[in-house]
């Protein structure tokens, strides 16, 4: 008979051990809700829309409501589970280790790094002043800093969810590699120029950024750091999903197709650059913007157009383009939103003609 | 207890906002006293190093930046 194992030892330190394993439980217990919940909600929507309700398959109003009932559940679900992951890889890094990183790379390899690391750092747009002043002062070029002040909020973690939750995974890989290839490029382009007179002169004046927040993160703390993230920001988009989906899920089902051919289709040359000049003063979180964007390309938009209005709308912020002021001059400003804009129609017209 | 000497850094956007409320917050709750200012200035946030706002620091030194800090953390932070 097997002898009971724990006689005779001494007792270990039990508390640590003891709540450190029941967040691990936690954490695997809502990691199975999740596969569950995402793999019923298809059915359910179905079932409720055609069975219980009795609506047809093919009607209007029925094809809105179970595109409606399946898309905002499965968005949500996406949403929280894929943020989760991303802000456990986000407390690996912060912007004094990226600005380490950057610090002494040249232009050209100094640009990619930087729209590399705009993606996995995390950003706010009532960051950017602080985070340019920091990496300036530490010698890293413009042009690199730039880089990143365009990858971070246009690579934009909810965008890139949402277009692979609606459109799957190829068109959410196209969005982040077009916004990393925008970024570098734009970034070589503006330290190209020599723009360094158009920085405000105090940013010059202040000494050099080293050392700053030092932080050591247990699994625990990072754990803890991404559930906040995921209720911050789900609680503030949650809405702005459930209202672009309704408008989607109508533009679905009523709205017939090719309607929009003619003017946003490929054959309209001039709306690419028309979707991108009117997504300049339009700032609208991704998540309201994501689905109504899926639904016009499903109406007939080209996705080249529809792509380049996104980007334009997530990237170029009229918000941020006013805290930037306070340490860039107008002129620099101005060169900033052109690269851009213009980056971006160029890969508008690129997609156009890629994809038929 | 010596008075704590708070700073919360930060622009004026809603977090910032926050941040000083729920310093304050669980400053009186535990009868902690603290001497609060607010930094919204960049010329004078800049001599702390930091990179994202809201900033807090506390007796000169910077101990958090780009976030609030749940209550008790930030308890921890000022007793320390």
């Amino acid at each position: 008979m097997a002898q009971s194992i724990a006689s005779g030892r001494p007792e270990a330190p039990a508390p640590v051990r003891h709540i450190n394993g029941r967040l691990y439980l936690l954490v695997g217990v809502a990691a199975v809700a999740w596969i569950i919940a995402y793999n019923v909600i298809q059915p359910i929507a179905d079932g409720i829309t055609y069975n219980i309700l009795g609506l047809e398959h093919g009607s209007h109003f029925g094809d809105s409501l179970a595109f409606f009932l399946y898309d905002v559940p499965k968005v949500l679900l996406l949403l929280g589970g894929m943020i989760f992951m991303i802000s456990i890889v986000r407390t690996f890094f912060s912007p004094e280790r990226t600005r380490a990183l950057l610090g002494g790379k040249r232009q050209g390899i100094g640009n990619v790094l930087a729209a590399m690391l705009g993606i996995v750092t995390p950003f706010c747009s009532c960051s950017a002043v602080p985070l340019f002043i920091g990496f300036v002062e530490s010698g890293i070029p413009l042009g690199v800093t730039f880089s990143f002040l365009i990858a971070a909020p246009t690579i934009n973690e909810v965008a890139v969810i949402l277009l692979y939750g609606m459109f799957g995974w190829q068109i959410a890989a196209l969005y982040v590699a077009s916004g990393l290839v925008i970024a570098i490029i734009a970034g070589m382009i503006i330290g190209r120029l020599k723009l360094e007179r158009y920085v405000e002169d105090f940013v010059w004046q202040l000494k050099a950024g080293t050392g700053g927040l030092q932080e050591h993160l247990t699994w625990e703390d990072r754990i803890y750091r991404a559930w906040e993230s995921v209720k911050e920001i789900v609680g503030k988009v949650w809405i702005y999903v459930v209202i672009g989906i309704a408008v989607g899920a109508g533009i679905h089902g009523f709205v017939p197709e090719s309607a929009l051919a003619s003017i946003m289709g490929s054959q309209a040359w001039w709306s690419v650059p028309a979707a991108v000049l009117i997504g300049i003063p339009l700032y609208s979180n991704a998540a309201g913007v994501v689905p109504i964007v899926g639904a016009l390309i499903e109406k007939g938009a080209s996705l080249g157009t529809a792509l380049a209005f996104m980007m334009s709308v997530v990237g170029l912020s009229l918000p941020e383009m006013i805290i930037l002021r306070r340490v860039l001059k107008p002129q620099l400003i101005v060169v900033f939103v052109g690269v851009i804009a213009g980056a971006i129609i160029i890969t508008g017209y690129m997609f156009n003609l890629l994809i038929r | 207890m010596a008075q704590v000497q708070v700073k919360v850094l930060g622009s004026g956007c809603a977090n910032c906002k926050r941040l000083e409320e729920t310093v304050r917050k669980v400053a009186a709750a535990r009868g902690i006293e603290i001497a609060l200012e607010k930094v919204t200035e960049y010329n004078d946030m800049m001599k702390w190093n930091i990179m994202q706002t809201p900033g807090l620091v506390v007796n000169d030194k910077l101990v958090s930046a780009g976030r609030i800090p749940k209550e008790d953390e930030i308890a921890k932070l000022l007793l320390a």
